[in-house]
């Protein structure tokens, strides 16, 4: 009898090794490696619309070069070196950014859907993320629902949201002087939210903001409005209005000379990509919020240099956030040495990043908004301009503790 | 007080769109019975043309504000000669739909080109600036609008009234049929008039590009309150678009004054009063209704 005993405990042993053996990278487990040995990265974006220039193709180019520069970096130690960018336009609509996620997740083995502007295309694919239980790092879009009331475990925020762009101008336009405000926003949902967050942080910051006036969506006559604010006489007119409506109310401000009577005009929802279109010539002084400025220092200059070798344009903040989100997903990866998903959102939470996007960045654990440093941006006078997209001048850096919603304040619930 | 008279020029600066593009309209439906419902995407050419027009060969407000409208009549003669005119015996219906859907195709093509961002657009330095009496301030730019406008209203108004052209329209659009009957060439004189009515609402394009955003769909709303303008003044009547344009864009600049939630619906309130007491509209005649 003592034989067999000895012999399966033997056995037993011998087993165990083995499973051990394996569960340290051997070839053939399930859970320890990347999965039918490739990641599979999709860039959902919009490819033909409003944001196709702020992020679009050219976002997905950006991908591909966090790729190459990740592949360069560990060469035969990267944990797999078979990974593939897809990509698809949603067209802004949520029902096609719907399909288009499910598509990716189930068809096309996508590991992670990236970039996905436009609020309620945004959210259809965090709920796809959700069912996929596959990444997802949100880019383009300005809701802070992703992070707040409709978050999940596998869906991230990276570069901004409407909070963080109305707290940042707001905040730092009063506190440098501008005291009295008078605002001026579209009657739907997302000017009346930012609305209420600047007159928020309007007045935290010790401002006055005299009336919110409501204006149409769409609309194409701003004049009467702007007459009416400036009227009050205020330091600051806000403008709430995005794409072209608030170039028409640019264009109204300058027609009737308000920067003159020293009324400066402060942009909810502004990108560099709109001055490029309707020209610096309309747009300069405003004052907005900007996540990420390519032209702020060395390390920025250097890698839009290199996107531009491939685009032949400057990169918007999309593009650099779309890098860095790539970037920073692939080394989770390879630091957790397998893309199962569970396992990359560990790696990725509390983790504290600098790259060349984030600046005292740090993915929260607990509702995945990611926060770094922000910029006020001013835009310049056209004659002060001497490249094209060299449009910025940084007032000041807002520290990525004070650019976004405190924790204290989120609604998430994982 | 002063902001009263700011209000009427804003008023009267975006009504000179509204009153010389719904003039276009009413010179076609006058001589042709033609609804063209592509006329907000021919205000959309207009703006998007000067804003080419700036990039590709450096072209200024002054040469596109010349240059345009010659180009939109061009383009009207081709609309008219190969699509407008086979359709013209048939219900009107059928070249409503045809105008509405080339208005869909050319704004379609637009964005495809040149995508769906405001273009680069400004105004000339000229009249860039302010004009400032006592505490009223009045932008250059708005009284250049408004009083071009007048003036091209006034010799339109003119030339209808005074040459033979303009008693060949007027009798047309009181009685084709009648006009025919009295050896008058009536057919000679349709593609030139439709060319036209392109033109001003082209016109009207380039006065709105350093003032507005420039893009593909900016005649999509455009053409809606047009087509209220053009209700109210009275299908066909020449006067009745005049003045009702201007009256409506000094609707629209006081209700966003001191209604500025009612502002977009004061508009069509006007109509259906308007439409309920005189249902062909302001100026317009009823037999014609």
């Amino acid at each position: 009898m003592r034989v067999p005993v000895i012999s399966t405990i033997a056995a037993l042993a011998c087993g165990s090794m083995l499973l051990a053996a394996c569960g340290q990278g051997g070839p053939a487990s399930d859970s320890g490696k990347v999965s039918q040995d490739k990641i599979v990265i999709g860039v959902l974006n919009d490819q033909s619309g409003v944001y196709k220039d702020l992020s679009g193709p050219n976002s997905v180019e950006a991908v591909k070069m966090a790729v190459a520069d990740f592949l360069a970096k560990y060469g035969d130690k990267a944990v797999t070196k078979n990974i593939e960018v897809i990509t698809a336009d949603h067209q802004n609509k949520p029902d096609i950014a719907n399909t288009k996620a499910q598509e990716m997740y189930d068809r096309q083995n996508a590991d992670i859907i990236l970039d996905v502007p436009t609020s309620s295309a945004a959210l259809a694919v965090a709920e796809q993320a959700k069912a996929a239980k596959k990444l997802y790092i949100n880019i383009g879009a300005g809701t802070t629902a992703l992070t707040n009331d409709q978050c999940n475990k596998y869906t991230f925020h990276w570069a901004y949201d409407t909070y963080m762009l109305a707290n940042g101008t707001g905040t730092v336009i009063t506190k440098a002087g501008g005291k009295d405000w008078q605002i001026i926003y579209p009657d739907y949902a997302f000017g009346q939210d930012m609305n209420k967050s600047f007159t928020a942080a309007v007045q935290k910051a010790g401002g006055t903001v005299g009336a919110s006036i409501a204006t149409p969506f769409p609309n194409d006559n701003f004049a009467t409005f702007l007459t009416k604010a400036a009227s009050a006489k205020p330091n600051v007119i806000g403008a709430m209005q995005a794409g072209g409506d608030l170039v028409t109310l640019v264009k109204q401000f300058n027609e009737q000379k308000l920067r003159d009577q020293n009324i400066t005009l402060a942009a909810g929802l502004m990108f560099i990509t709109d001055i490029h279109s309707a020209g610096v010539d309309q747009f300069q002084g405003v004052e907005f919020t900007d996540p990420w400025y390519w032209n702020f220092d060395d390390q920025n200059r250097a890698w839009a240099a290199k996107f531009n070798e491939k685009t032949g344009t400057e990169p918007s903040f999309a593009h650099a956030a779309n890098y860095s989100a790539a970037t920073q997903y692939l080394e989770a990866v390879q630091a957790a040495g397998t893309d199962d998903s569970d396992a990359v959102v560990k790696n990725l939470e509390g983790k504290k990043i600098n790259d060349v996007f984030l600046r005292n960045g740090e993915i929260r654990a607990q509702d995945h908004r990611v926060i770094h440093d922000v910029y006020l941006a001013k835009v310049k006078d056209a004659d002060k301009v001497t490249t094209d997209w060299d449009y910025e001048d940084i007032v000041s850096t807002i520290p990525a503790a004070e650019a976004f919603k405190p924790l204290s304040e989120s609604t998430c619930k994982m | 007080m002063s902001a009263i008279v700011q209000y009427t020029l804003q008023g009267l600066a975006s009504g000179s769109f509204y009153a010389l593009s719904a003039l276009g309209l009413a010179v076609i439906f006058g001589l042709l019975g033609v609804v063209n419902f592509a006329h907000g995407a021919c205000f959309m050419l207009g703006a998007v043309g000067a804003a080419i027009l700036l990039a590709e060969v450096d072209a200024g407000f002054w040469v596109s504000l010349a240059v345009i409208p010659v180009l939109l009549f061009v383009f009207g003669v081709i609309v008219e000669r190969l699509l407008v005119r086979w359709l013209v015996a048939l219900d009107p219906l059928y070249n409503f739909l045809l105008t509405f859907g080339l208005a869909l195709l050319v704004v379609d093509l637009v964005k495809r080109r040149y995508g769906v961002s405001a273009l680069r657009f400004a105004a000339p330095p000229q009249l860039d600036g302010v004009l400032q009496v006592g505490g009223v301030r009045l932008p250059y730019y708005q009284l250049f609008v408004f009083g071009f406008s007048l003036v091209v209203c006034a010799i339109v108004w003119l030339v209808l009234s005074t040459t033979r052209l303009g008693m060949i329209v007027r009798a047309s659009t009181e009685n084709g049929d009648l006009t025919r009957a009295l050896g008058i060439d009536v057919g000679r004189w349709v593609t030139p008039v439709f060319g036209f009515g392109i033109a001003l609402a082209g016109l009207s394009g380039v006065l709105a590009a350093p003032m507005r955003a420039v893009t593909a769909d900016m005649g999509s709303n455009f053409v809606i309150v047009l087509f209220a303008v053009v209700v109210i003044g009275g299908l066909g009547s020449i006067a009745g678009a005049v003045v009702a344009g201007f009256a409506v864009g000094l609707l629209e600049a006081f209700g966003q004054a001191y209604a500025p939630s009612l502002s977009q619906i004061l508009i069509f309130v006007l109509m259906a009063v308007v439409v309920l007491l005189r249902p062909a509209g302001l100026f317009g005649k009823e037999e014609r209704a």
